[in-house]
Formats: C-alpha cells, structure tokens, sequence
C-alpha cells in the first residue's frame, strides 16, 4: 500500500471536500487494515483531531464517535449495561490491545469487511448511522447497499434497551479473523439473529428471525427449526479458514445456543 | 513531511513520508528495542506506548503521531529492569526478541487494570506473542511484578 500525501483536516466539511474533489482520497480512520490494501491512496484523510473519537450519552442513546477506537468501546461502561454487554464482548474479542487501541469503530464499519466482529453485534442491537450529508441510516440497511460509502461516517448510535444479547466468534486462534460469528438479541421489538464471518459480510437471517418472532413460547423444537431456516436461507463460502460445510454447522449450533441463552 | 513526536520525554523531529510506519521511523533514529515481527498487527513484538496506550507500531502511520508521546522501552529503564528480573527469576526469558514489547505492554496494563484477575491478563497480553518459552513462567512472572507497589 502506498500513500501519496497526507491530510490531516481541520473539519468534516474540508475532508469531505477533499474526498469529493479526489477520486483517489480516502479516510484513514484508524490504520490498522491500511497495510493489507493493495491500491495506492492519493490523499489519507484523517479525521483525528475533530473530536470525533469520543463516546456519549443521552437518556436513550450511545453515541459512539466514528474515531473511537475499539479499546475504547470495549472499555465503555454504559455499553456493558446493554444487551448483556455483548458490543463491548466482541470489541474485546478482537485481536491485542496494541490493535485495538488503533482500530476505530468508524473504519469497521465503513469497510464492511466481512471478517469484522463489531458489525453483526450493532446490527443486532439495531444501530444506526449518521453520515456527514445523508443523515441518520440503520447500519442493516447501509450493509445491505452495494459499495461503500462515498460519504463521511461521523457517528454510531445504540439505543438504549433493557434487552437481552448473545456473540460468539469461532476462531482458530485469539488473534486470527472468524470463521464464523453470530450475534442474537432479544428486544421488545423482538429476535434479531445476524450471521457474519460467513466468509461474506454479515447479514441478518431474517426468515429465521420472523420465524422465531411469530412463535408464542419458542422451545427446543422452535429454537431448533430456525436454525435450519437460518442454514438455509444464508449463503456461505470457504476460505483458508473454514469451508461452507463447516460454517453451516457452526451456524446451527450458534442459532441453537443464542437464541437460547436470550429466551432464557 | 516533518513531524514532532515527543519520544520518551525529549521532543524529536523527524522527516517522514506520508507510508512511514512509526515501526520504521524509531527504528532507522536508533530506537533499536522496538522490533520487527509480523508486520502485520499480529504479534505484537513491534509494541510501544502512544500517551500511555499500548499500539502496534508497525501499523501506525508515523505522521500520525505528530504531537503525541512515543514511550519505547528505552523511556522506562527502571521497570523494564525490574520486569526482567521477574522474567530471569520465573526463567521466563529465552530468546528475548519479545521481551521490550512485553515489558510496554505490562507496564501499561499495570497502569490500566486494578488487581486484574488471571483471566484479564491473558486477555491483555493476547496481541503479544511469545514464540519460545511459553505463557506459564511469563505468567508467574508477570503476576510478581504486579504486586510490587
């Protein structure tokens, strides 16, 4: 990877201009990935200095900075309240300190990278968005778009629910990418099961969500049923770290054990 | 470009290009501790302290750093010589390469963690590898230096 100049900008307007003017520009977020890029970045745009990186409250929110690095996240007390802490359980899944405390939520998300752990926990707690010129936008949503962004994302919001939350990353060590991740909530609103890792990005299993959603009293039988609709509806692939055969059976094991955990 | 990055308490300026890794940069002004290993955040070897913080240095663009304070184990001689007395007493210590990287870390990880149980170390030190002497001298080690006051 290579970088031709550096900017660091003194607001969101000027590097959102710099990245309108020049197709070459590029938000830097954190860094940590930039090395595994093949193309050359014209301008690295980074936003390090906006005060971006800070995360706050209201009485129904979190409001996570796009530039608040993983550490952060994870360390964030209010977080660890909701959704049986499940947003900071996958920050802190995510290889060493010495990364995360250079990875920013921001460049996960904007990246869509398949490998991220972060991303299927805040689609299952139903994050939002906000970006620069396009307001407010569900993360689900914004994952189910085509591309990337060509906007600036500036902040990440969690509602604030007394809601139930299940994650786990199968992994082959601490420190590698997932073979596969499931996150599972449970909410007024209702079940949210998000599969990532598959090795494409994460998705929601929405026939096995409505499935599960219309049950009364989902038992054994129940829980069981939508992790086959789960498996079926999903697409999955191979890769170094795990073959299709392989993530559909951890998929299923992962639906069975999350939705249990959260009914319980 | 010029960039000022306090390092280890003195002001430093250096002239970096816009890819310069803060791996590099230390390592070509003769901050011979911070090591290279996987180059690619896995590691850890490449460790140092950005204000305090622990970061991989091998993925952290040095013009980034511009104003902000660089720790290398050279800017704490005094815990790192007790770290390693832990280490050299537990026979923790084989082929060293790890050890600069290891003694930032703990040295952060005591600052951040109050009384942290064995479960919350290894959960810090997962991003440092050791690749000879394995986790269990290290352990002992590790759990001495942090009862020194």
């Amino acid at each position: 990877m290579k970088i031709d100049s550096y900017l660091k900008a003194e607001s969101i307007e000027e590097a959102y201009k710099v990245l309108k003017e020049n197709n070459d520009a590029a938000i830097i977020a954190g860094g940590a990935w930039l090395k595994l890029m093949p193309k050359t970045i014209g301008i690295a745009v980074d936003l390090k200095d906006l005060g971006l990186n800070e995360i706050t409250e209201t009485d129904n929110e979190i409001i996570l900075g796009c530039m608040a690095t993983l550490r952060q996240v994870e360390k964030y007390k209010p977080l660890q309240e909701q959704y049986d802490g499940i947003v900071s359980k996958s920050a802190s899944s995510i290889m060493g300190v010495t990364v995360r405390n250079i990875a920013t939520i921001g460049g996960t998300i904007s990246g869509k990278y398949g490998f991220s752990d972060m991303i299927p926990v805040l689609m299952a707690v139903d994050a939002e968005l906000n970006f620069y010129k396009r307001g407010r936008v569900k993360l689900s949503e914004f994952m189910e778009e085509k591309g990337f962004a060509e906007d600036i994302l500036t902040h990440v919001y969690i509602k604030k629910a007394k809601s139930r939350g299940w994650f786990e990353t199968m992994k082959n060590t601490a420190i590698d990418f997932p073979i596969l991740n499931s996150a599972i909530t449970k909410s007024p609103e209702g079940y949210r099961i998000v599969i990532g890792s598959r090795p494409y990005k994460a998705v929601n299993a929405i026939k096995s969500m409505e499935f599960i959603n219309d049950c009364k009293a989902p038992g054994a039988d129940e829980i069981a049923q939508a992790a086959d609709i789960a498996i079926d509806e999903i697409k999955f692939g191979k890769n170094q770290r795990g073959s299709e055969e392989y993530r559909k059976e951890l998929c299923r094991t992962f639906v069975k054990r999350g939705l249990t955990a959260v009914i319980s | 470009m010029k960039t000022k990055i306090n390092v280890n308490g003195t002001m430093k300026i250096f002239e970096v290009k816009p890819d310069d890794y803060l791996l590099d940069t230390l390592k070509n002004s003769g901050y011979v501790s911070v090591r290279r290993g996987c180059d690619t955040t896995s590691c850890g070897v490449c460790t140092v302290l950005l204000d305090g913080d622990p970061i991989a240095s091998c993925s952290y663009l040095s013009c980034r750093a511009d104003g902000h304070n660089v720790t290398t184990v050279e800017g704490i001689p005094e815990e790192a010589a007790l770290i390693a007395d832990f280490f050299g007493y537990e026979g923790a210590d084989q082929c060293g390469y790890c050890n600069p990287s290891m003694a930032l870390t703990l040295y952060a990880m005591k600052r951040e963690l109050k009384n942290p149980s064995d479960d919350e170390i290894r959960t810090y030190l997962v991003g440092n590898l050791c690749r000879c002497s394995g986790y269990v001298a290290q352990h002992r080690a590790i759990r001495a230096y942090l009862e020194v006051e």
